[in-house]
Order: C-alpha cells, then structure tokens, then sequence
C-alpha cells in the first residue's frame, strides 16, 4: 500500500515535470509582469461558536533587479477557546499561532518561476511547506496557464502527553488558467488535488457512543480517522465589467475526497467605486458539504467502526456568507517614497446549520434527538496598503 | 487516477504546443483597459484573500482550488 502511494506521488511528480517542459519550450507570445511593490498590514478578528481568533498580518512585496519579485508575510492567530466540542468534552483554553512566509518570483521573458517557505509554529502542531509554480502567459495574453506543486511537512504533538507525537506530509498539485474572454469578461479556472498522508484528526477530540451505564445515557471515547486523505476540487469564475465602472462576479467551486465529503461553493460579487476614491462591495456565498463516510454524531456503542469522527467540519452542514467591504484611496498625489495608499474595512457574516452534528449543552434531552447545533460567526478585517 | 494524469499532462502540452502557432489576439491591447481597471482583479488583496480561504479551511470539510498556494494551516 505504502509502496503503491509512493508509485502514485511519484507518477503525479514526473507528469507535472512534463508539462512544465512543454510550457518552457512552447513558443510564447509576449511579456509577463510581476506583481507590484506593496506593503500591507491587517487586523483581523473572528468570532462565532465560543471561539474568538484575532491577530495581525504584515505582507511586503518588493521587485529587484528588474527580473525578481520578494515577499514575506507575518502572521498571528491568538486563539481563544470555548467552542461546543471544547466546553462539552474538555476545558477552554488560549493558544497562539505564528506563521512566516517568504517567496521569490523570477520573470523570464513570458514565464514566471515562483518559489515559497512557509512556517506554522504553534504549542502543539509546527507546519513547514515549500511550494513552487510556473505560469507562462500564451496568445498574445489573453492566456495564462500555471502550475504548481506544495510539500509539507507537519509534525502533531499533545498538550501534556510528551510521548504523544506523530507527523503529516501533504503534497498539492494545482493547474490553472486564467482567460480574456472579450473586452469586459475575464474566466478563471482553477484545479488542485491535495494528498495528506499521516496522523489527520485532532488528538484532543472525542466521539460519542451509546452506554446506558451512565447518566446521560452516553459515553466518549477518542476519534480514529485513516491515515490517507485525497481531495480533488475544481473551481470556474468569471468577472464581468459592466455599461458603468463597476463589476460583478460569480463563482462555482466542486469538491470531493476519499473520505467522502462532496461539497459545493456558490459565490456572487459586486464591486463598485464611487467618487472621491472609495470602492464598495458586496457578496453572497453558500457552502455546503455532506458527511465523511465514518462521521456518525452518536455511534451505537463503543469501538462500533474501525474509523470513528464526531469532528462537525466532517458532518453535513451548510453555511451562507455576506460581505461587505469599502476600500478608501488615500496618499493619491503620494508622499515620499509612497505611491498611493488605501485603507480597507470588511465584514463577513458567516451562518452555520449543522445537520447531524448536535448541541449537548442543554440537558435531559434523549441521546440523539438533543437540538441540532448552529452558530453565526463574525468576521472583521481592517487593513492598510501602500504601493511604492 | 494514473490515467486522469496521463489525461491532464497531454492536455496542457497540447495548449502548450498551441502557443507556438500565431494566434491573433481577439482583444487588442488597446482594448483591454476595463481589464485593467482594479475591480476586475480577481485577487485585488491578496492579505485579505489568504485570510479569508484560512477561515474557510479552518471550518469546512472543502479544500483547495482557491486560485492562491496556501501553506501548512495546522487546521486539524
């Protein structure tokens, strides 16, 4: 099996060499560009279900010597915790997560190589994971395709269990292709399949079984997930300028896994600038998944399957999105070094219905017919940019 | 899943390949100034969006195909 994994990861490898070859040799039809020089610091504050997540990101972008392209990124997410999985298995608790990046593009010509490290470091889980991409911009630029490929490499540990600790490695491949379809119709396409292989469930948390021994009529015992997971998504968008300055945008995103989860993203945008340099937007997205096939809320009894998960991102749920953003230009004539500048403000209302994931915080209910849980979650996100 | 990559790789070289034919752009370079108006970006903030996917992933069972690399989220 580990054999026929490798065999696998290593055909996946050798087929994306093909065919950034074939991207390398093909004849291109003019220029890329890099991106810009911009720096940008954010706040950002989420809080819904018993859980509030806060915490700063600074990204700074830079060109030099005409052909490359440096970034970095500083992330904090100070979390926390009383959510329903913590308050009815376990006890609060407050932790932080701090995550550097840094990357390089290089344009050559109408190709553009790029390569990343990022770092995740918190008390009970570090990330590492190095990412490369090639995109190369065909037909005059009316095309561009991409390709890239991510290694990671996580290693889990237990809050006071120093001899728990266990690892996952995570490789992404991902396609894209972005197209001008007319004068005002832009279409993005977008596919990535993501194969995690190692310790994939959160060692803190539970499942639940019927045991008539005891009170409440039910018992926990700790979650068992396989140790492979293999998902496939694909995406379409399409961003349309309209008569007047604005746009709006759509997207559609399918998804499903080994584990199977089959889930659908709709999205619906629109972008409106006003007078005196202030942009508006606002968007609707809906999410919703089924079950993975081990998910059960109350299982029958204890060890009733081989793989067992009570996590309720693993349920059936759906969840609707609304979004408003406004973006105000400032620094417009420039100042020193400074280009221009913006500050932003977004809102996000995120509403969660689970459909088999229960809410045991009430009391005399019968096992498996308590109320089913949901929660909305507040999401704000106040930033300043600067191009220079 | 060996043939869905034999499938995908010919594809791309084929469109690859495509690229060393002429091919007269339908839209002039002159013509794509909506285009290049920022509100057609599908990444106008890049900070933002990686934020945002990060809650998303945090949250739903879904991932992947966002349009950016992403990185270790330690999700789990």
């Amino acid at each position: 099996m580990q054999l026929m994994r490798a065999e696998s990861s290593r055909s996946r490898l050798k087929s994306l060499l093909l065919v950034v070859a074939a991207l390398v040799v093909a004849t291109p039809a003019s220029a890329g560009v890099l991106p810009e020089d911009r720096a940008d610091v954010l706040f950002h504050s989420y809080d819904g279900g018993g859980v509030t997540i806060q915490g700063p990101s600074l990204l700074m972008r830079k060109q030099f010597a005409g052909k490359f392209s440096a970034s970095a990124n500083y992330y904090v997410d100070k979390v926390s915790s009383a959510s329903i999985d913590v308050v009815t298995t376990a006890s609060p608790y407050e932790e932080e997560r701090t995550q550097y990046s840094v990357g390089l593009d290089y344009l050559h010509d109408r190709w553009t190589m790029s390569m990343g490290l990022t770092q995740s470091e918190e008390n009970d889980y570090t990330a590492e994971t190095f990412s490369f991409g090639i995109s190369q911009d065909l037909f005059g630029d009316l095309t561009t395709v991409s390709l890239g490929y991510s290694l990671g490499d996580d290693t889990v540990a237990r809050r006071g269990d120093p001899l728990f600790a266990d690892v996952v490695e995570r490789q992404q491949y991902r396609v894209g292709l972005s197209q001008i379809l007319t004068k005002k119709l832009l279409l993005g396409l977008s596919f990535e399949t993501i194969t995690d292989e190692g310790f994939l469930n959160n060692p803190y948390r539970s499942v639940r079984y019927v045991d008539t021994t005891t009170p409440q009529g039910y018992s926990y015992q700790p979650e068992v997930y396989p140790r492979t997971r293999t998902s496939d998504a694909g995406a379409l968008r399409l961003r349309y300028y309209l008569p007047y300055r604005a746009a709006i945008h759509g997207e559609y995103r399918s998804y499903h896994d080994t584990w199977d989860i089959k889930a659908d993203t709709y999205e619906l945008g629109y972008t409106h600038p006003l007078d005196g340099g202030w942009i508006i937007e606002a968007k609707l997205r809906f999410y919703s998944q089924n079950n993975a096939d081990f998910y059960s809320d109350l299982f029958p009894y204890v060890n009733a399957q081989n793989f067992l998960a009570r996590d309720k991102e693993l349920s059936a749920f759906a969840s609707q999105t609304l979004r408003l953003g406004m973006t105000y230009d400032i620094l417009r004539g420039g100042w020193h070094f400074v280009d221009k500048g913006s500050v932003s403000v977004f809102y996000d209302r995120i509403a969660f219905q689970y459909d088999d994931f229960r809410d045991l915080t009430g009391s005399g209910a019968v096992p498996g017919q308590e109320p089913l849980y949901s929660f909305e979650a507040n999401v704000f996100q106040f930033f300043v940019s600067f191009w220079f | 899943m060996r043939a869905r990559s034999k499938t995908l790789t010919l594809c791309l070289m084929l469109s690859a390949l495509l690229a060393g034919c002429s091919v007269e752009p339908w839209v002039k370079p002159y013509e794509r100034d909506n285009l290049a108006d920022p509100i057609m970006s599908f990444d106008r903030d890049p900070v933002s969006t990686a934020y945002i996917h990060h809650v998303y992933e945090a949250r739903e069972g879904a991932r992947g195909a966002t349009g950016s690399a992403g990185g270790g989220c330690g999700c789990n």
